[in-house]
């Protein structure tokens, strides 16, 4: 028992779902992270599991600080993500669920490429069934999307790992740093799955589809684990301090003007990856330490706001801006839950967003990235529009749209209610959380000009949305589709091929038509060489074959007494 | 449902008023308030200029919303625009 890697538990438990009814089955269900979890935690510290594979040593289970803190929250989610989708009967969803969080699990002990290689797909594998279980012909095609690029990631991975294998001769999945085509292959497969700018389109199109359930299990494990993977491979590279800080600032704008709420909150998933990846580029103990912080406390506060607004389309069937507003009457809990979720990912002192992203802020201004800093501030305030204030405004305030339904069932209450006490836990304490982190930091967020800049910069920023509103200047809520990168290959390399059809179609002809008139020729020939007067249909006569007889037996005649 | 006839709080436009009052309020104290508490522990010089964040963040946020609006005109499709 204490010999198995971590998440396997969960892994094997979550084919065995099907097997169960009823309270049986959320009696099984939130038993197994809980189990998996009591099981991680009597490992001891250093634990390693080994495997022999062929010439291979496997390193299937590695647990050390850095793991720990994915390992910790990734449990944390399985168990909410359980409690929230206590009322899904849909097998196919509640066996993928626990599977991608196990995979997940799996991924971040493995101390190997290979086996970690090995969980990075499955992690695709089992998330793209969350977004087909919305069972239309849109998320069936954004399944096919999402699996495109997942598993190109897992391509780029594996070829990697091969040409990096090839020159090192070690799998060992530690520090690699970009510079050869092995490890730059690697970055790149990571890259895809953390969303980098122009490689993001795959989250914002396919989350939305995915069903009410589906996108909070999404929202909490393949970025992360791609940041988990950026961290331990490639902390303190430079580049990603760059890439970072444009992440954290393009999908702003695209998140003011969309209307799903969902994707609003998709855009704002690949924003905070931005801070994240800021952290793993600067690649201090306080901003590796910041990192894991905000993967820890986004996952909570981003599951909760999917599941608010899961709830809400849980009830009302859209969670379009347009069609929203005024459900705080019906929906007062779900509305408290996503305020909550809200002023943490806004980073509001006293909640989990304020403690984890101040430590990457401060990391960049002590190492003097004046201009990315500026960028992270702004991002901030950016935030603050999307999250702290679009998400609850259009959904639960604002205009009262009439919609009068019930309030979303206890047990997604339930998972909201834990959720939003963490989020406010481990902004009151944060020394708990810091306690976990991969390096020991002495820091403090609560300095009086820290909490008074923090204030300044949220309620200013309302101060903002309310001058907005209230002149007109803000833009309307509207029902439409807004271009992203992904138009190119939605529309614009489609459109391409239906615009070169005529020459291609000009090209299949002519090399048809030329094959077609080589194949008469060629019949042609043939049947004139075998008609009954051709070459090869002519009667041999006697005189002839008379003659060709006494030339061969000349001819050996000659060659016996040469 | 005697729920639609109930009305709340904030379906009184005065209400509105005074939660944005309210807000003003805040604000004016947070920019009193910034000049006593910006100068200790700050990495840059502008940081503990009394109002830095607030004017900063009030600008970001303008900025972000104008910036969106003004996306729209190049970006805004029919909502069906990927359907078949």
């Amino acid at each position: 028992m204490s010999s198995l890697p971590p998440g396997f538990l969960l892994f094997l438990g979550s084919f065995l779902v099907p097997l169960f009814r009823g309270k049986w089955r959320a009696a099984y269900m939130l038993a197994l992270p809980v189990m998996s979890f009591l099981h991680l935690m009597g490992l001891p510290a250093g634990f390693t599991h080994e495997l022999e594979l062929f010439d291979y040593t496997l390193t299937v289970a590695r647990v050390d600080s850095l793991s720990m803190v994915w390992g910790v929250i990734f449990h944390l989610a399985v168990f909410l993500n359980v409690i929230y989708g206590l009322h899904v009967k849909d097998n196919v969803q509640l066996v993928c669920g626990p599977l991608y969080g196990a995979a997940a699990i799996g991924a971040v002990f493995a101390g190997d490429l290979i086996s970690f290689f090995l969980f990075w797909e499955l992690t695709s594998l089992s998330s793209v069934f969350l977004i087909w279980a919305s069972r239309t012909q849109r998320a069936f095609r954004t399944g096919m999307r999402y699996l495109i690029f997942q598993v190109g990631s897992g391509v780029a991975l594996l070829a990697g790992v091969i040409f990096h294998v090839n020159d090192t001769g070690s799998i060992a999945f530690d520090h690699l740093g970009v510079g050869t085509l092995g490890t730059n292959l690697i970055f790149f497969a990571f890259a895809i799955k953390c969303a980098f700018p122009l490689l993001h389109m795959w989250l914002k199109d396919s989350y939305p589809e995915a069903t009410t359930t589906g996108a909070v299990w999404l929202s909490a494990f393949t970025t992360k684990l791609a940041v988990y993977a950026l961290a331990r491979a490639f902390a303190g590279t430079e580049a990603l301090i760059y890439i970072g800080a444009v992440m954290t600032a393009f999908p702003i704008f695209f998140a003011v003007i969309e209307n799903d709420l969902r994707r609003v909150l998709s855009y704002s998933l690949n924003n905070q990856l931005g801070f994240m990846v800021v952290g793993i580029g600067i690649g201090t103990a306080m901003s590796i330490n910041g990192t894991a912080a905000h993967a820890f406390c986004h996952i909570l506060y981003k599951a909760l706001l999917f599941m608010s607004m899961g709830a809400v389309l849980h009830r009302t069937g859209t969670v379009k801006a347009s069609e929203l507003g005024g459900l705080y009457k019906s929906m007062p809990w779900t509305a408290a839950f996503c305020v909550i979720g809200a002023m943490s990912i806004s980073a509001f002192p006293l909640f989990s967003g304020f403690v984890s992203k101040s430590l990457i802020l401060s990391a960049a201004a002590e190492n003097h990235h004046i201009v990315v800093w500026f960028v992270l501030v702004f991002a901030s305030a950016g935030v603050m529009e999307h999250s702290g204030i679009k998400i609850p405004y259009f959904a639960f305030f604002g205009h009262d749209s009439g919609i009068r339904c019930k309030e979303a069932p206890p047990h997604m209450l339930l998972a909201m209610g834990i959720t939003a006490a963490l989020c406010i836990l481990l902004g009151v304490f944060p020394e708990t959380l810091y306690a976990i982190l991969p390096y020991k930091v002495e820091y403090s967020a609560y300095t009086s000009s820290h909490v008074v800049g923090q204030l300044q910069l949220l309620f200013f920023s309302m101060l903002a949305f309310a001058f907005l509103m209230r002149s007109g200047i803000y833009p309307k809520e509207l029902r439409s589709t807004n271009l992203d990168f992904d138009v190119v290959y939605r529309r614009w390399i489609p459109g391409l091929f239906r615009a070169l059809a005529p020459i291609g179609r000009f090209l299949w002809s002519t090399l048809i038509d030329g094959g077609k008139s080589i194949v008469v020729l060629v019949m042609g020939a043939g049947r004139t060489l075998c008609s009954p007067r051709g070459f090869f249909g002519r009667t041999a006569q006697t005189r002839n074959t008379v003659l060709e007889v006494a030339v061969i037996l000349a001819v050996l005649l000659i060659l016996y007494y040469a | 449902m005697d729920d639609e006839k109930k009305t709340y709080w904030l379906d009184d436009p005065k209400n509105v008023t005074l939660l944005v009052r309210v807000l003003y309020g805040v604000c004016g104290l947070l920019f009193v308030v910034g000049f006593f508490t910006m100068s200790d522990h700050v990495h840059f010089d502008w940081e503990s200029w009394p109002a830095f964040y607030g004017i900063y963040g009030f600008l970001s946020f303008t900025f972000a919303v104008l910036v969106g609006k003004q996306l729209r005109k190049v970006l805004m499709r029919k909502e069906d625009y990927y359907d078949e």
